[in-house]
């Protein structure tokens, strides 16, 4: 297990990604403007109605901050270079390394979520938290709401990570990988709360939503941050990321090794 | 001036072919279009669902407003696409090679790339418009049709334009297609609804600076029974997709002294 090797991939890709603050910056307005626009319908939607609802208004503001902060954590998209590595044959080369491909993979996938929230999290926490007017700002959590958060949050990057090793080993197959690469981005985008809080979903489909992994990418944590979830039911949650997690993970490795055969029997 | 016209179409024609090349790899990326956009839609759909109405307006109204301004997007991604992508050839100095030729830059910039890919856009907001049209419960006149047309195509121009002006802008400053971008994408999350439910200075601006309402908001109003918050005068409708055009021909120009001002960043 060699672990300091895939700290020191960790630590050294941030670095790395670190640097490009510009390029990770970028579209940060735009998430501000479509942040106000989400709150802004919803402030209709809200104002349209007297019934009580799933969530509150407060909270469903928060919820989309929070998504918007944490749009990063998102596995939208696998690794460029290993995409070309792969395309280019020279994933042949990685097999040469005395470390488990699965485990490198992952481990810069960890840095790839990591540098650009970090970067991102920072100014539209701070505007978010401190800046707006009370309607339409987060609000402050509460210090157990943010310390499950914090673990949630953990959680979901684990969860987020193994997702997109996932999205990188498809890339071993053309067809099917591409078809992966071009679906899943609007599957984790809808069914992690990033459209929609789930909340607000119709109540039949809940059950449905709840179940599925991406679930606990961006809409676990940031239930427990608005305080929509008390802290208490973080080891309930923190299960749930973890045993998908486990999933996704023992199905990633299994994939990795057939995808691996089918590059080996092609190439030279 | 026609002879122009078949230049374009040349360029665009080798743009297709290019992009048609691997056609199972080119289906996945309009399918991922689709589907990537198709999904506001549905978080609308259950939002609808949940609270039953939006102010006073109804989904299959909402469908309108957002199938149109989808549709007139989905044309500037795809015709514009060379001015979403000058910032690049400005950058590496490409941009000179352009203007060495004895034709007009717009052509040029234009005829760089037609992404066909933006189809999927378009499909999705094709559908929920039909979808709107058949669950509104009312029959639309012929000049009720052309209405809606001209005004997706106005509003196609109005996005195109703000892609110009992207392109302009990159001249001085790469880091100012953030702001563009807030414009376009931001306004089309924005026009997705009907501009009446926000507020202040923000629908302001989309409504007279930014003139997003001309796309969807002002023409329908001619053609739903709604009440209009904004109350907009009964002839406006009518003329409101030339505001696209006008918005188009502005940014031209404003590009036309960006072209004639330009100092190469050398290569």
């Amino acid at each position: 297990m060699n672990t300091r090797a895939y700290k020191a991939i960790i630590r050294l890709r941030f670095m790395l990604l670190v640097q490009y603050r510009v390029a990770a910056l970028a579209g940060i307005a735009t998430q501000f403007m479509f942040g106000f626009v989400k709150i802004m319908v919803l402030e209709a939607f809200y104002l349209s109605t007297t019934s009580p609802q799933p969530m509150a208004f407060e909270q469903a503001v928060g919820y989309i901050w929070l998504g918007q902060a944490m749009l990063g954590m998102l596995p939208w998209n696998g690794d460029h270079e290993i995409q070309a590595l792969i395309r280019s044959g020279n994933v042949a080369y990685e097999l040469c390394r005395p470390l488990d491909l699965y485990n490198h993979w992952y481990a810069r996938a960890i840095a790839m979520r990591v540098a650009p929230t970090l970067l991102r999290s920072i100014p539209i926490f701070s505007v978010a938290l401190f800046v707006l007017p009370p309607r339409y700002a987060l609000a402050v959590p509460t210090a157990s709401g943010l310390a499950a958060w914090i673990l949630a949050t953990i959680g979901a990057l684990l969860l987020g990570c193994a997702i997109t090793n996932l999205m990188n080993i498809s890339m071993l197959w053309t067809i099917a990988g591409d078809g992966i690469y071009r679906l899943l981005p609007a599957v984790v985008t809808i069914f992690s709360g990033m459209i929609v809080p789930l909340p607000l979903f119709p109540d039949w489909s809940k059950r449905a939503l709840e179940l599925l992994p991406f679930a606990g990418l961006v809409d676990t944590p940031a239930r427990f941050l608005t305080g929509q979830l008390p802290p208490a039911y973080i080891w309930v949650f923190l299960a749930r990321q973890l045993i998908w997690t486990a999933i996704l993970i023992i199905l990633g490795r299994k994939l990795l090794a057939r995808g691996l055969k089918r590059v080996v029997v092609q190439g030279g | 001036m026609t002879d122009g016209i078949r230049l374009y179409f040349r360029y665009i024609g080798i743009s297709l072919r290019s992009q048609l090349q691997y056609p199972a790899s080119f289906a996945m990326m309009a399918v991922g279009n689709l589907v990537i956009n198709g999904i506001e839609f549905f978080g609308i759909w259950a939002l609808f669902t949940r609270f039953g109405s939006l102010k006073d307006w109804t989904l299959p109204e909402v469908a309108l407003f957002y199938g149109m301004v989808h549709m007139a997007f989905a044309i500037a991604e795809a015709a514009a696409r060379g001015f979403d992508i000058l910032h690049r050839y400005v950058r590496s100095g490409d941009f000179d090679r352009i203007l060495l030729r004895p034709r007009s830059t717009v052509l040029q910039v234009m005829g760089l790339e037609f992404q066909l890919m933006r189809v999927g856009r378009f499909a999705q907001g094709l559908l929920v418009f039909i979808w709107g049209i058949n669950n509104l419960g009312k029959a639309f006149t012929f000049a009720q049709y052309i209405l809606m047309g001209a005004a997706i195509v106005g509003g196609s121009l109005l996005f195109a334009g703000l892609f110009v002006l992207q392109a302009t802008l990159s001249f001085w400053s790469v880091d100012s297609l953030e702001v563009i971008n807030v414009t376009t994408y931001g306004g089309v999350e924005t026009a997705e609804m009907p501009i009446s439910i926000y507020r202040g200075w923000f629908r302001s601006f989309f409504t007279w600076i930014i003139p997003l309402a001309t796309i969807n908001y002002f023409p329908l109003m001619a053609i739903l029974d709604h009440e209009d918050p904004l109350h907009t005068p009964p002839w406006l409708p009518w003329f409101s997709p030339l505001a696209g055009l006008l918005f188009f021909l502005v940014c031209l120009q404003i590009w036309m002294i960006g072209v004639r001002h330009y100092h190469s960043t050398g290569s």
